[in-house]
C-alpha cells in the first residue's frame, strides 16, 4: 500500500499520543474497533471549565491510516467544544489524508472514536 | 532513496545472473530462438536439443526421468493441470478429493471451482503446528476418493509435511497424490523415483528461475492420464498445447542445475542467518513463532509481534522488503487464512512478518533487520492502547468488542 504525504507524516510524527486519566470528570474516553479486524483506537479529550476541548491524546492499534485518522483526530478536536467536535465527519477526514477507498473504514473508526469520547463525558456529567 | 533490503524470497526470487546470460541466448536472430517443434530446420534443432537439456536438468534434481516432466507457465498451471486434469479424465472412479485448508489458492480454487462442477473437496485442518496428521488423512480418504493434494512445504509459514508418509498412505488407499512443490524444490532433497508421489507441481521463480515458467512431474510407471487443459498441438505429449518457450525453459533448467550443485552448502548459510535473525530476537516480550520449527525450510521465518498491527510494521520497517499476514495487505481484509488454519487468533494473524532468507541475503542484512524491528516494534507498541492493556493485565480476550 502506498500512502500518501500526509499519512506517511502522521504516521512517522504522530501527534498527540498519550494517556489521560479515564476516571477524571472532564475526561472523555471512546474506545472503539476490534483487535481481530486489526484496528483498535483510544481516544482521550478533556475539557476545560468553558467546554473547550483542551487536550486530546491517542493510542491506536492499526495500520498506518488508522494512526493516521487518529493523530489528525486529535489536532483537529483540541480548541473546539463537544458540539463542533461532534461535527467531524469521515469523510473530512479521508479526504484530508487522501485515503484510499479500502482505508475509508480508518476514518469511520476516526469518527466513531470521538463521538464515543464526548458520549463518555456526557454519562459522567 | 536506497532500495530496501530483499527479505521476501518465497515471494519470488531474482533471476540468478548465471541463468538470465543463458537465456539471453534463445532470443535474437544471433541466438538459438527456433521452434523446438520445428524438426526440419537447424534452428529447430537447436532449440529442441536446449530443451532437451533443460528437461533433463529439471528431472535430475527431483529424481525424476525427463520424460516425466510437463512444462506449464507456472506452478499455478501445474496445480490446475493436475487437480483438473485428474478429476475430469478419472470422475468415473469418484467425483472426491482431499486437500489442506494451508493450501496454496492456486490449489484450493481449483478445488472450488472442482466443487462448482459437481466434485465434493474435504479441506483438512492442519495441526497447530502447520503439519497434516496422518489419521485425519486416514479418516478422510474414502471410497470414491481420487485425490489426494498436499503442498511439501507452506508458503507462509515454510513447514515441510512427510510426502512420502502422505504418498504411502494414499498408495495404500490407490488414490492419486498431488505434491504442490513451488516453495521445496531446490531447497529440500527430493527424490522422486523413490517418493510415493504421482504428480508434483513446480515453479521457476521461486528458485532464482524466470516467473511464467513452471513445469508438472507426471509420474509414467504406472502411467498417470491427465484431460489436458490447454489444447492445441499436441505438444508435451498431449498434456499441454502451446509453443515451448526456450528462454525460459532453459532458465529453468539452469535455476535447478545451480540448486542441484549448491543446494547443500546454500542451505546451511541460509539456515545460519535465519538463525541469527531469530536469535536477534531474544528477550523480546510477546513474540510467537508459527509454524513448526524443526519440519521447516532453512529460509523461512514467520513470526507474530502481538500487539502491533502486521500492516503498521512493515510500513515501519520499510528498509527491509518483507510479507505479512496481516488484512491490511490483502485486498480483502481478511487475516492470513494460513495462520487461521493453525488456530491462532485474528490479532496474531494480523501482527504476523513474514522473513524469507535466500542466495542474496547477508549477515549484516540481518544484522540491520533486526535492529529495525527491534526499535520500531517498541515504537508501535508504546503506541498501541493494546499493549497498555496488556501491561496493565487486562486480558484482551475477555472484552467485547465492537466488530466492524
Amino acid at each position: 500500500m502506498a500512502y500518501g504525504e500526509k499519512v506517511m507524516d502522521h504516521y512517522e510524527n504522530p501527534r498527540n499520543v498519550g494517556v489521560l486519566d479515564k476516571d477524571a470528570k472532564n475526561v472523555g474516553t471512546g474506545m472503539v474497533g476490534a483487535p481481530a479486524c486489526g484496528d483498535v483506537m483510544r481516544l482521550q479529550i478533556q475539557v476545560n471549565d468553558d467546554g473547550i476541548i483542551e487536550e486530546a491524546k491517542f493510542k491506536t492499534y492499526g495500520c498506518g491510516s488508522a494512526i493516521a485518522s487518529s493523530s489528525l483526530l486529535t489536532e483537529w478536536v483540541k480548541g473546539k467544544t463537544l458540539d463542533e467536535a461532534a461535527l467531524i465527519k469521515n469523510t473530512d477526514i479521508a479526504e484530508e489524508l487522501a485515503l484510499p477507498p479500502v482505508k475509508v473504514h480508518c476514518s469511520v473508526l476516526a469518527e466513531d472514536a470521538i463521538k464515543a469520547a464526548i458520549q463518555d463525558i456526557k454519562d459522567k456529567a | 532513496m536506497s532500495t530496501p533490503t530483499y527479505m521476501d524470497y518465497s515471494a519470488t526470487t531474482p533471476v540468478d545472473k548465471r541463468v538470465a546470460e543463458k537465456m539471453m541466448k534463445y532470443l535474437t536472430m544471433d541466438g538459438d530462438f527456433g521452434n523446438p517443434a520445428s524438426n526440419s530446420h537447424y534452428y529447430g534443432w537447436q532449440a529442441d536439443d536446449a530443451v532437451k537439456k533443460a528437461r533433463k536438468q529439471v528431472a535430475d534434481l527431483i529424481g525424476a526421468d525427463p520424460k516425466e516432466i510437463v512444462w506449464t507457465s507456472g506452478a499455478t498451471e501445474s496445480n490446475n493441470l493436475a487437480i483438473k486434469g485428474i478429476a475430469h479424465f478419472y470422475h468415473k472412479k469418484g467425483k472426491r478429493i482431499i486437500t489442506l485448508k494451508t493450501e496454496h489458492k492456486a490449489v484450493l480454487d481449483t478445488c472450488r471451482q472442482l466443487e462448482r462442477e459437481g466434485y465434493e473437496v474435504d479441506y483438512l485442518d492442519p495441526m497447530p503446528n502447520g503439519l497434516l496428521d496422518l489419521n485425519v488423512l486416514k479418516t478422510a480418504i474414502r471410497e470414491d476418493t481420487i485425490l489426494v493434494s498436499i503442498m511439501h512445504v507452506n508458503n507462509e509459514i515454510g513447514v515441510i509435511q512427510d510426502i512420502e508418509a502422505i504418498g504411502n498412505l494414499c498408495r495404500q488407499s490407490k488414490v492419486f497424490f498431488h505434491v504442490d512443490a513451488a516453495q521445496s524444490a531446490g531447497k529440500v532433497d527430493i527424490n522422486l523415483s523413490e517418493l510415493p508421489v504421482d504428480l508434483m507441481s513446480f515453479s521457476a521463480h521461486k528458485i532464482y528461475g524466470p516467473k511464467g515458467m513452471g513445469a508438472l512431474y507426471v509420474q509414467r510407471k504406472p502411467r498417470i492420464r491427465l484431460e489436458a487443459q490447454m489444447h492445441g498441438g499436441g505438444h508435451e505429449r498431449g498434456m499441454r498445447s502451446g509453443t515451448l518457450a526456450t528462454h525460459q525453459i532453459v532458465g529453468m533448467g539452469e535455476a535447478f542445475a545451480i540448486a542441484q550443485a549448491e543446494m547443500g552448502e546454500e542451505n546451511i548459510k541460509i539456515r545460519a542467518l535465519r538463525d541469527r535473525l531469530l536469535a536477534g530476537f531474544d528477550g523480546m516480550e510477546e513474540v510467537v513463532i508459527n509454524g513448526d520449527m524443526d519440519a521447516r525450510i532453512p529460509g523461512n521465518l514467520n513470526i507474530s509481534f502481538n500487539y502491533v498491527e502486521g500492516e503498521s510494521l512493515m510500513m515501519a520497517i520499510n528498509k527491509i522488503a518483507v510479507s505479512s499476514g496481516s488484512a491490511c495487505t490483502s485486498s480483502s481484509l481478511e487475516p492470513s487464512y494460513v495462520l487461521r488454519a493453525l488456530g491462532l487468533t485474528d490479532e496474531l494473524a494480523h501482527s504476523s512478518i513474514r522473513f524469507t532468507i535466500g542466495r542474496y541475503t547477508t549477515e549484516q542484512d540481518v544484522d540491520m533487520a533486526i535492529d529495525l524491528v527491534r526499535e520500531k516494534v517498541q515504537k508501535l507498541r508504546d503506541l498501541s492502547p493494546l499493549w497498555d492493556m496488556f501491561k496493565e493485565g487486562i486480558d484482551i480476550s475477555k472484552i467485547e468488542w465492537a466488530a466492524h
